[in-house]
Parts: structure tokens; sequence; C-alpha cells
């Protein structure tokens, strides 16, 4: 175990293998971070939530921080609602069941580019009357626009950006999010800068009526890693599908790299039949192509990735690494010790586990650190075949999603760059380790 | 002086000639036979392998099902198609269609024990003859796994080929500049990259849409032909080949840098040895050693490197086939996953079973011809 110690303090002469240390480390923080700030359940119930949600984010937007950039200035998501500011309510009582209500949401638009989208929600409470409003968009040179006017239902909502009537009638058929924000008579629609308002001014018709209204001005960028069409943070499955990605390849890499091990120790110290049906079983594996045989069990039977990992483990045990611990243990088993140990009458499986393994186990680390990133790979590989977990978020969740809704074609670089971002980080700190490793580890490549 | 020794020098030719036609000769038997043993030893394990697969997937009764439900559905369309019953009550109809189902049932063997089944399942698995597929159907409209599969074929062949006998030239000279100039910068930036062949081909096939397709523009984002498919034949190629440029280019990159940095790695240990050295004193060319005895002795363990890393590409190209639309037996399974059509999956278990004994025999045949060592029923074939 001491010669493995000082290997690895060789470790530090390879620059390559320090920078995949650090960001495996940095890896291994993020997965804590998500694990411990965001709960499993909680992670699961957000990923799969619908509009309910998400109902506050803009559809399809890239992340935030591409406001940095030279030159591009997009509008932020901004929420307004009468729950959280109710001074922006005004109640005058007419009679004593009449009483005219008035909201006023005032704001500043300074972007370059218009909103991606606008609502207006709505919560009233009634018996029998609903309450009636008349909704008004005054811009900052001063021209004021009647969106709409009717009753309001509780919980309804009024999708400005997808008001046809308003966009032919009065906005020259511009669409509302950019005819409401465009300078008059600019061609092509230039924004208008400065303070607009959203006014809603109606009666109440019962004592016990109200409205509260929310007004939600979508922008073109959102959070770290920008949102996907159901308006979900794709920082969400990219913060959670770290601890999921390293977990499986971890996993995966020590079930099938240990049990090859042993299987190849077994069968060389008993021989015979063991060592050939050990053989053969290789044989047949070389002929199943593992992922259709994954595809099979997914479709079949079950795509939790759990299962998925356990397939994997038992397909990964029979694979060419085999051979390489059997010529390897063919070897060992010649050597003088391990007669020694014959001789002072060691059983078979205390040879197996206390004389054949420890000495392979320099094989067998960087097989096993150079084994992870395909792993990690591989569950991608499932996702974007639609095999992925049904409901966990994962990197490759996410860029099967993009590949399904065509983000390339529609230009949504930001939802295929970010997934693929973090899985080529994770292959290429594990393969940098492994290389390191396997050059310490492995005589024939010294100083190669 | 040289010409002092030709009389003899011409004799020893002679001598060497006959000898090595002799030899020639039973070089090629024990090709001959090694190739004999390794294609029953790879037979029999496609043999097994389908069996194993078959009995997972039945293991819910899932070939049963399958059996049955294409069992009734002959049977309905028989009755349906026949004028004979048209007349009868509805009632009288579905007894008839359910003994005859029953008989049919019989004559398949659905009602023997499992053991008996599963050796008639592997049949028709080995034979490809899946019956009717639940959803899909092939361009030329026929519902029959085989065909449907076997239409597939081609495509995923030509690309895969293209991509791997690319690879492997590319790779062997690359590594064989890199060996010759090793410790320069070249060498050590090749080094450096080998860790990005973790990244399967679709991956980087993602990249080069992104790039060729999405950015520049001047490369398709996938298919294989243009649409509407070009009738010229010149054009025809040309829009094929302008389709392959991606998704080759994709495999390539996914595995040529693990590669190259492997053989570099093997050339340089080979070139270490001292028959090399002898070699040298000799005052032999560069260009004889390397062939002779650098490139020679290295070809088998590449070959095997080659070999290992062949389940992995195919595995990519599954993928990779996804991504660039390509109508292989890739997008096949795609396809088939999306629509549960397990019969089409089955079928591609098997057509994949078999594409990876050809790939293994292939190599396995290569490997024993570059290395003489590897004799009848030994170990050769994989060793090192």
């Amino acid at each position: 175990m001491s010669v493995i110690k000082r290997r690895l303090q060789e470790l530090k002469e390879y620059p390559s293998a320090i920078l995949g240390l650090t960001i495996i480390g940095i890896l291994v923080i993020i997965s804590l971070y998500a694990v411990i700030t965001i709960p499993y359940g909680e992670a699961i119930r957000l990923w799969r939530g619908g509009e309910g949600v998400w109902i506050e984010n803009p559809r399809n937007v890239p992340p935030a921080w591409t406001n940095h950039f030279p030159g591009v200035d997009r509008p932020e998501t901004k929420v307004f609602s009468t729950l959280d500011r109710p001074d922006l309510k005004e109640i005058t009582q007419v009679t004593d069941e009449v009483a005219e209500i008035s909201i006023s949401i005032p704001f500043t638009y300074e972007y370059d580019e218009f909103p991606r989208e606008m609502s207006l929600f709505f919560a009233a409470e009634y018996e029998n009357t609903r309450p009636f409003a008349t909704i008004y968009w005054v811009t900052p040179d001063g021209r004021e626009i009647e969106l709409r006017e009717g009753s309001i239902a509780d919980r309804s909502a009024y999708r400005i950006s997808q008001d046809r009537d308003l966009q032919r009638r009065k906005l020259d058929n511009l669409r509302p999010q950019v005819g409401l924000f465009a300078e008059e008579d600019s061609d092509p629609p230039r924004v208008l800068p400065g303070e607009y308002e959203l006014r809603i001014e109606g009666y109440i018709f019962e004592p016990d009526s109200d409205l509260e209204a929310q007004f939600i001005n979508y922008g073109q960028v959102h959070g770290l890693a920008g949102t996907d069409h159901r308006r979900r943070d794709i920082s969400l499955a990219l913060l959670w599908g770290t601890p999921i990605a390293l977990a499986f390849g971890l996993l995966a890499a020590v079930g099938s790299t240990v049990t090859t091990m042993i299987l190849a120790a077994i069968g060389v110290w008993y021989s015979r039949w063991v060592d050939g049906l050990i053989q053969k079983l290789t044989e047949v594996n070389l002929i199943l192509q593992p992922l259709v045989v994954l595809v099979m069990i997914g479709t079949l039977y079950s795509r939790s990735i759990w299962v998925m990992l356990a397939v994997i483990i038992v397909l990964n045990i029979f694979s060419g690494a085999i051979k390489v611990y059997r010529s390897l243990f063919l070897q060992i088993k010649e050597s003088h010790y391990v007669e020694a140990a014959r001789a002072y009458g060691a059983g078979n499986l205390r040879i197996v586990f206390r004389y054949l393994i420890p000495r392979a186990i320099p094989v067998l680390v960087p097989q096993f650190v150079t084994l992870i990133p395909s792993l990690v790979f591989l569950e991608a590989t499932l996702a974007l075949l639609g095999l992925g977990d049904p409901v966990l978020p994962t990197w490759g969740k996410v860029l099967e999603d993009a590949q399904q809704h065509g983000a390339l074609y529609l230009g949504h670089y930001y939802w295929v760059l970010s997934p693929s971002f973090l899985l080529i980080l994770t292959g290429m700190g594990f393969s940098m380790v492994g290389f390191a490793l396997d050059r310490i580890l492995n005589p024939r490549l010294r100083g190669m | 002086m040289p010409q002092k020794f030709t009389p003899q020098e011409q004799v020893g030719e002679k001598m060497e000639k006959q000898e090595s036609g002799r030899k020639r000769q039973g070089d090629f038997l024990r090709l001959l036979r090694y190739s004999a043993l390794r294609v029953i030893a790879l037979f029999l394990a496609v043999v097994v392998g389908v069996y194993l697969m078959i009995l997972i997937a039945n293991m819910g009764g899932y070939v049963d099902e399958i059996r049955r439900a294409e069992i009734a559905f002959n049977v309905a369309q028989q009755v349906r198609g026949s004028p004979e019953f048209a007349d009868l009550p509805e009632e009288r109809r579905r007894e008839i269609m359910d003994s005859m189902i029953e008989t049919e049932e019989r004559r398949l063997g659905l009602d023997q024990p499992f053991i008996l089944r599963s050796v008639y399942y592997l049949r028709d698995a080995l034979t490809l003859d899946l019956g009717r597929s639940e959803n899909l159907t092939s361009d030329a409209g026929s519902r029959q796994v085989r065909h449907i599969i076997l239409e597939r074929l081609p495509p995923t062949l030509f690309l895969f080929l293209t991509a791997q006998i690319i690879t492997f030239f590319a790779g062997l000279f690359i590594a064989l500049t890199l060996s010759r100039q090793y410790g320069s910068k070249l060498d050590k930036i090749m080094v450096a990259l080998a860790p990005t062949s973790a990244a399967p081909s679709w991956f980087y096939g993602i990249f080069l849409i992104l790039i060729f397709a999405a950015l520049l523009g001047v490369l398709p984002f996938g298919r294989m032909v243009a649409a509407p498919p070009p009738d010229d034949t010149l054009q025809y190629a040309l829009s094929v080949i302008r389709h392959l440029i991606l998704p080759v280019a994709a495999i390539v990159l996914g595995a040529l840098f693990l590669s190259v940095y492997q053989w570099r790695t093997y050339f340089l240990i080979y070139s270490m040895e001292d028959y090399v050295e002898m070699a040298k004193a000799k005052g032999l060319s560069g260009r004889k050693i390397e062939r002779r005895y650098i490139l020679r002795p290295t070809l088998p363990p590449i070959i095997t490197s080659f070999m290992l890393g062949i389940i992995t590409v195919w595995m990519g190209q599954i993928v990779l086939e996804t991504v660039f639309n390509w109508p292989g037996l890739g997008r096949l399974l795609f396809q088939a996953i999306g629509l549960y059509d397990t019969p089409v999956i089955i079928g591609i278990i098997v057509i994949f079973a078999y594409l990876l004994a050809l790939t293994v025999f292939v190599l396995d045949f290569i490997y024993a011809m570059v290395d003489p060592r590897v004799k009848v029923g030994g170990e050769g074939g994989q060793s090192t």
C-alpha cells in the first residue's frame, strides 16, 4: 500500500493530473452543494413541475451572463404583483357594494431588445358577479392604448403577447411585446426607452370582492444557464446532474473493475473449467452490443437509472479488460511468493484475495479512473436515445430535450453547450488523472 | 567488391525463394484453419449471446406476446379477407377465429414448455425471421422486420467502414510520425489531446453540426442525401459525400487522439528493442528499420487495441446516426424505442451481434496474417 502512496505522490509532477484533480474537486463541491441546498425530492418535484412551478420564467432564453458580451443588452424578467406590493392598488368605495379599483404598475424599460412575452395573471374574489376592468398601456411618450376590457374570472390569465386582436387593430400588426415597446413609426421597430405604465381600472361589485393582479414582463435572459422549452431553469439540471453523473460513473466503474479483477483472479487460480467458462462468457459478451442490450432492458423493463447501472456493471464485467488482468495473473501465479504461500498451506481463496489481487491493484487504478468518463457519457448516450431516467434531472436529459426541440436549428446554442461543457469537463478531468496514473503505475510507459 | 559475392548470393536467394514458397503455403493453410475455427467459435458465441437475450427478453413473456399478437393478426386478416366467412354471424366468426388461433398457436409450439419454445425463437432470431413490426415500416413499405433491418444495413456499414478506414490509416500515419519526433511540441500536444477521446463520437457530432451547419452553414445538418435526392448519379454521389463529411469527421475525432497516443507508445516501446539497435548498427535505412523492425511487430497490439475500441465505436455510432438523421440501424433503433417496437429492437440486437462477430472475425483474421505466432486453437489471438 505504501508503494501506491509513494506513486501517488508522483502525480504532483504531472501538471495535467493536477488540473484533472482540480476539476474533479470542483465537481465534488458542486455535487455537495446541489445535494445540500436542494433535497432530492425537491429537485425531482421542480424538474417535473410544469407551468405552475416555473410560470415566472421566460421560455427558451439564454443565460443572464450573456449580457456581459459587448453590444448585448437583453431585458431581464420583471414580476410585479399586487400581493407583494399592496401600494400598487387603490380601492375607492363608490356605494356600499360597488367599489372602484385601480391598479397602476409603473416601470422603467431601457433595454435594446424587446421582451420575450408579457402576461397578466389575476386572482379575483367574488360570490356571483365578477369584477370588471379595462387594461391600459401608457408609453413614455404619453400614448395610451387600451389593451382589453371585460370581466375577470378568478385564476385567469391575460397573455398580452398572444393577443392577436390587439396586434391587428392597434399595433400595425406588430406582435404585442414589440408593438407596445416600439418607437412610433420606427422600421425595423426600435425600443423606446423610458417609463412605462400598465394600468388596470375597474369595479368590484360585492362588499367582500377583491382583485389581485400579477404582471410578468418576460425577459430575454434568465439565471445561470437559461431556460428550456418548459420554462424550467436549466441550472437546476446542471447542478443536480453533477452528483448523479459522478455517482453513476463511480459506482459503475467500481462495480465492474473490482468484479472483473476478482473473476479474472479466480479464473486463473482455479483454471480448468472455471477459467474456460469465464473466457467463453467474455467471448459472448464481445458479440453483444451493450447499448442495444440496455435499450432492450429499457424498453421492456425499466428505465430507472439504477437498473441501468446494474445492467451496465454486469455487461462490463466480462469486457476486454478481463484479458488484461488474466495475462497479469498468469504471471503472478508463477511467482515464488505464491508458491511459498502454497507451501505454508494457504487456502485457495486466501491466495486469490491476499496474494494475487493486491499485486494487480496498480493496473486496476488507472483502468478504473479512465473508465469513469466513458460511463458518464454512457448515461448521456442513453438519455439521448430517450432512455434516460424518467424522473431525475441529468445532463443527458437536458441534451435530449435540446436535441428533440431542435436547439441547434433554432439557435438556442446555450441549451446544448452548457451540459456538453460539463460532460466534457468531467470526462477530461478523470481521463487526465487516469492517463497520468497509467504512466506512473505502468512501468512500461514510464517517461513516455 | 560486391560482384565477387554475386553467385553465392543468387544461390542463397533461390533457396530462400523456395523456402519462402513452402512457408507461404504453410502460412496459408494455417490461416485457413485458424479462420475456420474462429468462424465456428464466433458463431457459437452469437448463438449463445442471442439465446441469452431471448431468455432476458422473455422474462416477462414479451416474446410470447409478440408471437400471439402476430397470430391473432394473421387469423383476423384471413377471416376478414375470405368471402366464405363473410355471411356468418359475428359470434360464429369469433368462434372460428378463436379455434384457428388455437390451432395456429399449437402449430407454432406456443403450448409447449418454454425450453423448447426458446429453441424455436433462437432459430427464428438467427435467421432474422422476426415477423412483423408493430409500427415501423421499411421505406419500400414492408412491415417484415427482416426487410426493415436489411434496408437500413447498407448506410450503417457505409458510414462505419469509411470512418474506420480513415481512423486506422490516419492514426497509423500520425502515430508513426510522432514516434519519429518523440518529445517535440506536436508530440506533446497530441499526448495532451488523448483524454478528449473520453467523449463519444456523437458528442463531437453535435459540435460539428453547431459549427459547420448552424453557424457557418457550409454543410448540411444531417440525412444522407439532399431532399429531394438528385436524379443524376454523379450529383447523387456528390450529395452523399457532402452529407458524409460531418458524421465521418465526428467518428474520426472521437477515436483518433486516443489511438494515436496508444499506438505512438507502442512504436516507442518497440523501437527501443535491442534488435532495432542492432539494425541501426548494421546501417539499415530509417525507412527499412521502421517498416521491418518497428511497424511489423507493433501491428498485432495495434489491431488488438483497435478491436477493443470497436464496441465503443459501434455504440457511439448508434447515437451518432440519431444526431445526424443518418438512415441506418442506429436511427432505426431510436425510432423503435420511441414506438416500443419490440420485434424490431430484438432484430437489431441480432443484427448487431452478427456485425460485431464479423468485425471481430475480420480483425482476428488480419491479426493472424500479421502475427505468424498465432497458432490454431492457441491463445495468440488476443494476448498482449
